[in-house]
């Protein structure tokens, strides 16, 4: 119901631009011009945001043609004003009932969630509730789930490259952004609200399906707990004071900005806690990442704090088991997912060494580097392939072939850490469960009925394969590293030789 | 039945003796994987008529359950079988000619054999009673089982599971997660008490009666009454009780499967009768799993095992002996584990029913009633007999090696941390665990701690 009302929402209201609304979102230079150029929309009134962002379009590209054209390469607009414009344009039935909306749609949506998420089980003992998951038409690719893939990768191409066009929905937390950050709602406050609000619903949901498993339930708490506090709210506040905005759990290279010189140059340039920001970034990368993998596995971060995982591990977990888990899919991760770290690595680097060399030499590359890794690799697939295919292909799209700093921890996990996951002895019956059920593709079973070890780079340790085996045979510890890697040619339970 | 695929080249060329396994089991398929790692130029041949690629049959509950499909309970990819030149044929074979060495089959051309290895997994008992073979009466062993059980089940008020053992539980689990009401007749005054001792065997059917499954103790099976279309229609008790069911599984346990080798040369009894090599009387062929009787069996042990652990042993002794050196099989000392709906059970070395004298036992229960350890011991020489652990996860390595060395029970207590395998966070029992053995015994044993040293003591590691 709610997701109607949300959905119903974009063709509501009307739009009209006027020059004192325009004047509000351009800067004073290219106000003058968008005047001019605008004045057959100004005033106007527009019945959807299509028609609307279509005129604008029209008028200021033509613009842009001309002076193009005419090589007057200063005089061109890069601004993009599509979206503030059309927000400031919107009109009539939500923007003047941003509260009734905002409760119907937003509120209403969660209450309803939650309402049906709190009871579940409820009348149930603790155990494993997978009863039916295969012939759900959600959870198993079935219809729902198909069109709930697409839903959600038409909403990220909008979020991404048509913001424009869901100026209503950021209409609607509006309140909420300037009571944190003082200033309007933009589209990423409105993905960084729907986020939270996501994870947090659905972590509820874990804490009711795995009730009784402490290590199931503790993880969920961490990663709402900087889902809200350090990714959503933090931020803001900073913001609100005055500084950048700056998520301090985000890790370069999957914060593929860290080093671009703008954020640098914020960051640096806002005193204390600015530098603290960069000291604190760059102590992550070279300390924090290897040590902290070295003792616990890379699954302090990618299953306790990091955001992609938290929604993985929350709002993804009803699809973890659509993973690949065929050797083929893992030889192609592999290749994936460390090209992508050489890609983030090389384009670092080259804008460190642009920024050295002041900007002269490599300032071309340097961009193209950037807007393509961005489009690439920051949107399409970090968002559309990692978030929309999550009822298609699982839950842990991006974090297995995309994510840099996945890969990294990947490697120090692979080589020099104390986690494994621990096979019991010959107790395991090949049943599968977790190998199924186990969201980065890793076939779990195939070491554990051979009683070896799981060592593995990619492994989040989420846990979820020791939950499920019925026959205890798998425990995430850390210990000392020779007894991790073992070989045993013959199970425990055979003294025959 | 499937078309069957034509045999591959890399299965009849070749200079290597031909290996033919009946049975793709996973006693059939760990002795060929085994047979190919020492011997690369044997020609392996494995045929089964249940399905054409090994799949976990300890997992068919998780299939009606929807907990996983078929392709996932294949613990092998499909493109393993032809790397490594393990040829499927997915066919039954009829009949067995061990004078000239070959096996007749039900749709293929015969297959001839150097050396023939019988894998023939087990079957439903059945003890005639009437109305046993109606439609909507059957147990579950294999893969057809589950098809019928899922076509008998569409449509069902309620069914009846005879038997309390492993699968009937199982099979009542599978009922309930289809919300099917389920009334479950065991004959035994107790769960499974053939085999769990009194307190267990109660904390499993108290679990049983919280999962809203009807458990009926005490209670045999009379007959099965069908209705006019030759479907199950009820079942009676022999107390006379007439229960309205649309489905009956019949979970009395399981027996070898010798239908194929009865009346033959070949020497059987209860199963196929082997040495310790699995040898049979008949030169060249072997039989391992399920179907076996052991003629002398190995200490502490029964004469027929049927369980997954056992079979996946004898696949890997016997593929050493045929491959490199005889080697007899020598099984360490016993484990096993199921799962009764949520609760976790683990077993290693030997916790009969009861016990007598010098033999002593120690009990716990958790006071939620769903955990519970058991320590058997002699009393005199104070030697780990054996464990039964409900609720908690133990370390298969820490106790084989307790077992073997004989260690005295209170050093086992004393390091009863170690054996802890329950996941990260969960609160740990084994102090309770100890407190109750120096209560009940008049020790006073502390739990001895492996020093942790350095830098990992302050991480906390
Ligand atoms: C529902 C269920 C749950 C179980 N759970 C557990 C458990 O949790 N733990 C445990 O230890 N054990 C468990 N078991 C027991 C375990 O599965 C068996 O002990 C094990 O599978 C036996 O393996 P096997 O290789 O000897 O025989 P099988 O797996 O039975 O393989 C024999 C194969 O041979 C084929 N075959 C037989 N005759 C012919 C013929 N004439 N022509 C062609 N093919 C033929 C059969 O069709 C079958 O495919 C369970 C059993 C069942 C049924
Ligand atoms: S879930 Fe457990 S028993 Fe099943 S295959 Fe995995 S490790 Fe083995």
């Amino acid at each position: 119901m709610a997701l109607l009302f949300f959905n119903a929402l974009l063709f509501l209201g009307e739009y009209q631009l006027t020059e004192a609304k325009l004047q509000e979102v351009s800067s004073e230079q290219n106000y003058t011009v968008l005047r001019t150029e605008l004045k057959p929309m100004l005033g106007k009134t527009y019945g959807s945001s299509f028609a609307f962002v279509s005129d604008f379009n029209k008028y200021f590209d033509a613009y842009n043609t001309r002076q193009q054209e005419n090589e007057q390469w200063d005089r061109v607009i890069w601004d993009d004003y599509t979206f503030a414009a059309t927000k400031a344009a919107s009109e009539g039935i939500v923007k003047e009932n941003r509260g009734v909306w905002l409760l119907l749609t937003v509120i209403l949506g969660t209450a309803g969630a939650l309402l049906y998420i709190l009871p579940l089980y409820r009348n149930e003992t603790a155990g494993i509730k997978h009863d039916g998951i295969m012939f759900s038409s959600n959870k198993a690719r079935g219809v729902i789930g198909i069109t709930l893939g697409v839903y959600l990768i038409l909403l990220y191409v909008v979020l991404y490259w048509f913001p424009a066009y869901i100026v209503n929905w950021t209409l609607l937390v509006d309140p909420l952004s300037r009571f944190l950050s003082g200033g309007p709602a933009s589209q990423w406050f409105l993905y960084g609200t729907i986020y939270t609000l996501a994870i947090l619903v659905m972590g509820i949901r874990m804490f009711r399906k795995y009730r009784g498993n402490k290590y199931q339930t503790l993880r969920t708490s961490s990663v709402m707990f900087f889902q809200l506090s350090f990714a959503f709210l933090l931020p803001e506040i900073l913001v609100l004071l005055n500084k950048p905005w700056h998520d301090f759990k985000n890790i370069w290279p999957l914060d593929y900005t860290f080093f671009f010189d703008y954020r640098v140059e914020s960051m640096v340039s806002s005193g204390t806690i600015g530098m603290f920001m960069f000291v604190w970034g760059i102590l992550l990368i070279i300390l924090g990442v290897p040590l902290m993998t070295y003792f616990y596995g890379k699954r302090w971060y990618c299953s306790w704090v990091c955001g992609c995982g938290g929604l993985a591990e929350t709002a993804g977990d009803p699809y973890r088991h659509l993973s690949d888990k065929s050797l083929k899919a893992w030889s192609i991760e592999r290749i994936m997912v460390h090209s992508v770290l050489v890609f983030a690595v090389v384009m670092t680097l080259v804008t460190i060494a642009n920024y050295f060399s002041g900007f002269a030499l490599l300032g071309q590359a340097t961009g193209v580097l950037h807007q393509w890794y961005g489009f690439l690799i920051g949107a399409a697939f970090a968002g559309v392939v990692g978030v929309g295919f999550y009822p298609l292909m699982g839950n842990r799209m991006w974090c297995r072939f995309g994510c840099p700093l996945a890969a990294y921890l990947g490697i120090v996990q692979r080589f020099k850490s104390r986690f494994r996951i621990t096979t019991n002895g010959g107790q395991c019956i090949s049943c599968g469960n977790c190998s199924t059920y186990c969201e980065m593709g890793i076939d779990v079973r195939w070491y554990a009925q051979r009683g070896q070890n799981i060592v593995r780079a990619s492994c989040v340790g989420c846990g979820v394969c020791a939950s499920v085996c019925p026959r205890g045979v798998l425990k995430l510890e850390n210990g000392p590293e020779q007894t991790r890697i073992t070989d045993i040619p013959i199970l425990v339970g055979n003294e025959s030789f | 039945m499937k078309e069957t695929k034509a045999i591959g080249d890399f299965c009849t060329n070749g200079k290597g003796s031909r290996i033919v396994i009946i049975g793709n089991g996973i006693s059939g398929i760990t002795c060929a994987r085994h047979l190919r790692k020492r011997d690369s130029a044997a020609q392996i041949t494995i045929v089964s008529g249940e399905t054409e690629h090994f799949f976990s049959r300890t997992a068919l509950m998780y299939i009606y359950m929807g907990h996983m499909k078929y392709a996932h309970t294949k613990p092998y990819e499909d493109w393993f079988w032809e790397k490594n030149r393990l040829c499927l044929v997915h066919d039954w074979v009829t009949q067995v000619d061990f004078e000239q060495k070959q096996l007749q089959l039900k749709q293929q051309e015969p297959i001839p054999y150097d050396t023939l290895i019988l894998a023939l997994g087990s079957k439903t008992n059945k003890f005639g009673w009437p109305g046993q073979d109606l439609k909507g009466v059957q147990g579950l062993y294999s893969f057809q089982d589950l098809e019928s059980m899922e076509a008998h089940t569409q449509n069902c008020a309620r069914a009846v599971v005879v038997g309390g053992g492993l699968i009937g539980i199982e099979m009542a689990e599978m009922l309930r997660s289809r919300k099917i009401p389920v009334t479950f007749l065991v004959r035994e005054q107790r769960f499974w008490d053939n085999v769990l001792p009194k307190e267990e065997a109660e904390l499993v059917g108290r679990h049983i009666r919280e999962h809203h499954i009807d458990l009926r103790l005490g209670e045999e099976l009379d007959s099965i009454l069908e209705d006019e279309a030759g479907n199950v229609r009820a079942v009676m008790t022999k107390a006379g009780e007439e229960i309205p069911c649309q489905f009956v599984g019949l979970t009395a346990g399981v027996s070898p499967n010798i239908d194929l080798v009865k009346n033959t040369a070949l020497e059987v009894n209860k199963g196929i009768l082997v040495d310790a090599f699995f040898a049979t009387n008949i030169p060249d062929v072997y039989a391992i799993g399920d179907c076996v009787e052991y003629r002398t069996p190995p200490p502490l042990r029964r004469p027929v095992e049927q369980v997954w652990y056992t079979g996946r042993m004898h696949g890997e002794t016997l593929a050493r002996t045929i491959a490199a050196e005889p080697v007899p099989y020598k099984p360490g000392p016993w484990f096993n584990s199921a799962k009764f709906l949520d609760i976790e059970y683990q077993t290693y070395g030997q916790v009969p029913n009861t016990w007598e004298e010098p033999v002593d036992s120690f009990y716990w229960e958790h006071p939620d009633g769903k955990k519970c350890f058991r320590a058997l011991f002699n009393s005199e020489s104070r030697q780990l007999q054996g464990i039964n652990a409900f609720g908690l996860r133990l370390r298969h390595a820490f106790f084989d090696e307790a077992l073997q060395q004989h260690t005295p029970v209170e050093a086992v207590m004393e390091r009863l941390q170690e054996a802890n395998f329950d996941p990260e966070f969960y609160d740990r029992f084994h102090p309770q665990i100890l407190q109750a053995f120096n209560t009940q015994f008049g020790t006073s044993l502390k739990p001895k701690k492996n020093k942790k040293k350095g830098l990992l003591a302050i991480f906390g590691l």
